[in-house]
């Protein structure tokens, strides 16, 4: 079997999967579309939580991004599960035991104000927007390379498998799927990792081979891959970040956006208890560590192997990675993975010094100058883009075809679990916040239902479109969709619960200044809504306010967040007597199964 | 209605003790050991880089499951105790 039949049939194959759950879990009312009826198990939950956030991002680029930022790049790891304690302490419990299904709901009513709940849809839909337009052009990346179809048919394909299930089952479709997803692509991340891990350093389990010796020079891995890559001018795999600040900041901006981002909180709605939603975020961790504890090895084991296939000499006991860096491999003998990722134009060589053998190695390291010159080179010869790492990963190990059939599989079922989620978020919040809260109270049961469809096979055009004709802002998920949830979301939602004494004007002009300082700090380095050309300041570290990476500003927005609600809640009357009553009643878990049903 | 009040207080701060004790292991491990601090861990080798290194890396993460599952067991505990669980 050709190894395009092989990725399509794993690819059918779930597919097949996912549409068989999507006739089986059709919604019956509303209860079901939102929160699917409320009464899915916290371990089950988990494991669709795991799928719903681990996005094509986490699948695709993560590690590819280790193994290019070594030591500084742990902020995506450390960034995207501690949000999960925040979650689990500070948000889900109340949330869950508040009742209702959405989180722009929470806002409105602890706020008891239109305009709140308004805002709040309007921060929910950007941030999901911005997230939701990665994960179309994510399938349409593994269709275009697994399934040789045209990226744009692969966007197509994958909004009809999301519409079947999505539209139909709601959330309840979703949740099933999503832990069908969570199989697939957790299987398809492990195997080739396990398999790399046991040829260069015998330990079958990742994430302690990644710690251990490499077995052909009898070193330390990551000391091996330290010296490899030292030799040819890159930074240490391990070494120290440049700006603490900022990898403390932007880490903590990824949690706090975790933490606020409703894709995420809406799952914690689906659990019968209080107590369930605990016990399922410390769950859902589990489940995405099974993947963020490997994607660390995946990433230091996949540039050491990239490096030691252009550098052969340097992978043994070296005596001198000088010698060793003068004899990289001809172009010509290059392995046949380099060439089927050249067709795809994520790898590229130039041979800039004419002399036929592959130079890959860091020209723009001022300290490396002098040795490039001694050794006659003419520039780093060869480009290769981070995603690869974990997609050709497969190739470089030597493994069968059907695990490439797998990863395939595997990349479109996290792209797909992720978008899923975003879309439930971005039609509840139209659907439930706007139509029946805001514009039209007396929508009866069934012509919500209808408007929950309708929202979501709109939001499915919309982000099948915007996947098509990529925006300006779609690079930016990790600055806008994190810094307008760390900024306006998160801080709110806490305040809600933690103080009984904020009150609507408070929130209203803390999310107002989270969301202002935030886009205006970015869009002062990244552009005017993005465009390129439209900044007022040069995107670099000297231009920088305290030197804040916009990148990292979610934190500082927070901050400006709750300072503002609190001293205008200070100036303003307290919130009524009965919204009072609703905050203590959100902090005690009794009466949970109860409240659900208003 | 005042000892339940009372009770409902003592909860609450109960929770908040917790929280504030998760909280800080929580900004520890990773803010501390995995950033600030780590030039301080990079005496103590661990396969061939620093245990600051393995915080960074994996510490943290596996320390953020034992906290969340720590609270959830706590807080089962202190619900029954107070008599406010379901």
């Amino acid at each position: 079997m050709s190894q395009f039949a092989i990725n399509l049939l794993f690819v059918g194959a779930s597919f097949a999967l996912y549409i068989g759950i999507a006739i089986w879990a059709r919604a019956g009312s509303t209860k079901e579309f939102y929160v699917a009826g409320g009464g899915v198990h916290p371990i089950t939950n988990g494991m669709a939580t795991a799928a719903d956030w681990m996005s094509a991002a986490s699948f695709i680029s993560m590690a590819g991004l280790i193994a290019a930022g070594g030591y500084s790049a742990s902020t995506f790891l450390m960034g995207w599960t501690g949000g999960y304690v925040i979650l689990a302490m500070l948000l889900a419990p109340y949330l869950r035991k508040f009742g209702k299904f959405t989180v722009p709901d929470f806002i409105g009513d602890r706020f008891y104000s239109r305009t709140a709940r308004v805002i709040a849809v309007v921060c929910l839909i950007v941030a999901s927007v911005t997230y939701v337009i990665g994960q179309m052009t994510g399938a349409g990346v593994a269709f275009s390379r697994f399934l040789e179809v045209p990226s744009n048919v692969g966007i197509w394909i994958a909004a009809a498998i999301v519409f079947l299930y999505a539209v139909f089952g709601g959330m309840k479709g979703i949740t099933y799927t999503q832990v069908a997803q969570y199989v697939v692509l957790i299987v398809a991340y492990t195997i080739p990792a396990v398999f790399i891990a046991l040829q260069l350093t015998g330990n079958p389990i990742p994430m302690f081979g990644m710690f251990s010796t490499h077995t052909e020079s009898g070193i330390p891995l990551l000391q091996k891959l330290d010296d490899v890559v030292r030799a040819l001018g890159f930074q240490d795999y391990t070494g120290d970040a440049s700006s603490k600040l900022n990898m403390l900041l932007l880490t903590l901006s990824l949690m706090i956006g975790t933490a606020g981002l409703p894709h995420v909180i809406i799952r914690f709605f689906t659990v019968p208890k209080v107590a369930d939603a605990r016990w399922s975020a410390g769950w859902a961790l589990v489940f995405i560590a099974l993947l963020y504890l490997t994607a660390p090895a995946v990433a230091s084991m996949a540039r050491l192997n990239l490096m030691t296939t252009i550098y052969p000499e340097m992978s043994g006991q070296v005596e001198s990675y000088d010698a060793a860096a003068n004899n990289p491999i001809f172009y010509e003998d290059r392995p046949e993975w380099i060439r089927s990722w050249e067709e795809t134009g994520l790898i590229t060589f130039t041979d800039k010094n004419n002399d036929g053998r592959i130079q890959f190695y860091n020209d723009a390291n001022p300290d490396f100058a002098d040795t490039e010159a001694t050794r006659g080179w003419a520039g780093n010869e060869l480009v290769v883009n981070n995603d690869i790492m974990v997609l050709a990963n497969p190739e470089i190990a030597n493994l069968p075809p059907w695990v490439i059939g797998l990863i395939a599989a595997g990349g479109i079922a996290a792209a797909l679990s992720t978008a899923a989620g975003l879309l439930l978020a971005i039609s509840s919040a139209i659907s439930h916040d706007l139509i029946k809260k805001t514009i039209n109270p007396a929508i009866t049961e069934k012509g919500e239902m209808r408007a929950a469809r309708i929202s979501m096979g709109g939001a499915i055009l919309l982000a099948t479109y915007l996947g098509l004709n990529p925006p300006g802002f779609a690079a930016q998920t990790v600055a806008l969709a994190f810094g307008i949830a760390a900024a306006t979301l998160f801080p709110v939602l806490m305040m809600g619960i933690f103080s009984t004494r904020m009150n609507s004007a408070g929130a209203v002009a803390g999310m107002l200044a989270g969301l202002v300082t935030t886009l205006l700090y970015l869009f002062t380095y990244l552009g005017w809504f993005f465009i390129p050309g439209t900044n007022m300041l040069a995107n670099t570290p000297e231009n920088w306010l305290f030197g804040i990476s916009p990148l990292g500003f979610g934190p500082v927005g927070a901050l400006a967040n709750f300072a503002v609600a609190f001293v205008v809640s200070r100036l303003t009357a307290p919130p009524p007597l009965e919204i009072q009553q609703l905050v203590e009643s959100v902090r005690y878990p009794k009466g949970a199964g109860l409240a659900v049903d208003h | 209605m005042a000892d339940d009040k009372s009770n409902a207080a003592a909860y609450w701060k109960a929770n908040l003790r917790l929280i504030i004790g998760c909280m800080i292991v929580w900004a520890l491990v990773s803010y501390g050991f995995g950033i600030l601090l780590r030039p301080l861990l990079s005496g103590i080798p661990i396969g061939g880089t620093d245990l600051g290194f393995w915080f960074a890396q994996q510490g943290s993460i596996l320390t953020f499951i034992g906290l969340i599952f720590f609270y959830a067991w706590r807080m089962n505990r202190i619900d029954r105790k107070f008599g406010l669980g379901e």
